[in-house]
Formats: structure tokens, sequence, C-alpha cells
């Protein structure tokens, strides 16, 4: 069954991915200040979008983990937890080509950027503990609690460009400027769009974990039968 | 417009569809090794049997 989702998703985000890189390459204009660079902007902001779904959806797992004690949620936290790293950093690092040719350097101390980095690195921080615990019990307890300190950080990345106005951009998507147009809405639907072809490609990844963290239970669980069996 | 703004643009675009390719071969590769693992392990417990 989840396979088939898997083909399912990949049928539709596949091909939306291709379709909105040809429009993004040769159809939408360019910026007028900024050239042809703004483009990297398509999939900046839309990774950005993807990896804050990723690590809002661990920290809800996390908390039904501590609630339910159900393996299931451990298994969904570093499932997306891990696909939420791979957007941050493709969102992290088109940020530094981007500002490498729109602000003359490659990063900048900015309040976003800066706390972009440390949710990356707090997260990264997640995996990592993970396989320092053994116990798999103990191991889904932990890192529950730190995944859930650590969503703090993701909220003060979120509002960073809001209670601090320094370098990056502030918001531009209506839905966060309360309805007041900052960029033009045909840019704006390119966001929306390409922001869901990121999205399934996520899910894509986030069930292929998934998949994969229940085969690798699956071996601990037959490498302790097998060390019983001698 | 310089040539630079064009070329970083391509860099920008790159590195997304890059890391993402690279992402999902990591993935692959974790599957592949995986069921290797599964399968050596179900044999090895079957022949003990």
């Amino acid at each position: 069954m989840r396979t088939k989702v898997i083909l399912a998703l990949g049928a539709i985000g596949l091909p939306l991915l291709l379709r909105n890189l040809y429009v993004i390459m040769f159809l939408v204009p360019d910026d007028l200040e900024q050239g042809p660079v703004y483009r990297i902007f398509y999939y900046h902001l839309p990774a950005f979008l993807v990896a804050m779904c990723g690590y809002i959806t661990a920290m809800a797992a996390s908390v039904l983990y501590l609630v339910k004690r159900d393996q299931k949620y451990d298994t969904i936290a570093v499932a997306a937890t891990e696909t939420a790293l791979a957007f941050a950093a493709v969102n992290l690092i088109t940020g530094m080509i981007w500002g490498r040719i729109s602000w003359g350097i490659w990063w900048a101390w900015d309040a976003r950027l800066t706390w972009a980095l440390i949710s990356w690195l707090v997260y990264f921080g997640y995996l990592m503990l993970r396989n320092a615990i053994d116990d798999p019990t103990e191991r889904a307890k932990n890192t529950a609690v730190y995944s859930i300190f650590a969503s703090a950080s993701v909220a003060v990345t979120w509002k960073a460009i809001e209670w601090w106005r320094t370098q990056h951009p502030g918001p531009v998507l209506s839905i966060r400027t309360g309805g007041v147009q900052r960029i033009d809405p045909a840019m704006e639907n390119m966001l929306y769009i390409n922001t869901l072809a990121l999205l399934l490609l996520g899910a894509i990844f986030l069930l292929v974990r998934l998949r994969q963290e229940e085969v690798q239970r699956e071996i601990d669980g037959l490498r302790r039968y097998a060390h019983a069996l001698n | 417009m310089d040539e630079r703004n064009i070329t970083f643009m391509f860099y920008g675009l790159a590195v997304a569809w890059g890391l993402l390719a690279l992402y999902a071969v990591l993935l692959g590769l974790r599957e592949r090794n995986l069921t290797k693992q599964l399968d050596t392990l179900k044999r090895m417990i079957e022949e003990k049997k």
C-alpha cells in the first residue's frame, strides 16, 4: 500500500517539478532589480517551508510518542527530521548563493540566517543523539524530549524576520503579510506551485524513510532472535 | 545584466536539484543495504533452525 502511495506521489510530483523548472528557467520574467538570480528564490523559500513542515511534524510526533508510547511516532519523528534537514540544507545553501550576488557576501550573521543555521545544527544533533543511545525505548524517550525543546528554535527561525529587521528580506507571501501584496501575484503563485511540488517530494522522502526505519527495527529484532538461537 | 548574475542563478538551481538528488541517492543506497542485511539475517536464522 505504502509503495503505491509513493509511486502515486512520484507520478504527480516529479512531472510537476520538471514543469516548474521549465517555467522558472524560461517563462517567468527577470526581476527588474535583481535580474535572473532571483529565480533561486523559487527553490529557496519552498525548501524552507517544506523544512518547517518537517520540523513541526517531528515535534508533533514526539509529543504523541511521549503521550502514547507507540514506536510508530518515534519512527515518524526521525523520518520527518531527516527529511527536514535535507530541505533546510537546500534553503541555507541556495540562500548563500543568492546572497553572494544580491548582498555581495556569502553569509551574514543576520537573525534569520543565524537561527536557520542554529535549527539545522540542533536537529543534526538530534540525529547524532539517536546514534549515541542503544536502547530503543530510552532512545525514543530522550530524543522525543530533545525534539520538543528543539522546536523552540524553529519558532524563533520562523518569526526572526518579523522580530528583527536585519539584512534578510521581510515576509513576502500575502498569507504572512495579512493580504498585503509585496511581490507580483504571478511570482507568488509560482512560489506556491513549487512549494506543492517540493512538498510532494518531501512526502516521498518521508515515506521511504519510514519504511527504512521499520526495516531497521525488523533487522534489530531478528538480530536479537539470532543471538538467542546461539 | 552581468554574466555572474546568470552564472549564480545556475549555481543556485544546480545546488537545489543536486542536494535533493543526492539525498534521493543516499536513500536508495540505504534501502539496498537494509534489504541485503534483512535477507542475510533471514537466511542465517533459517539455517540455524
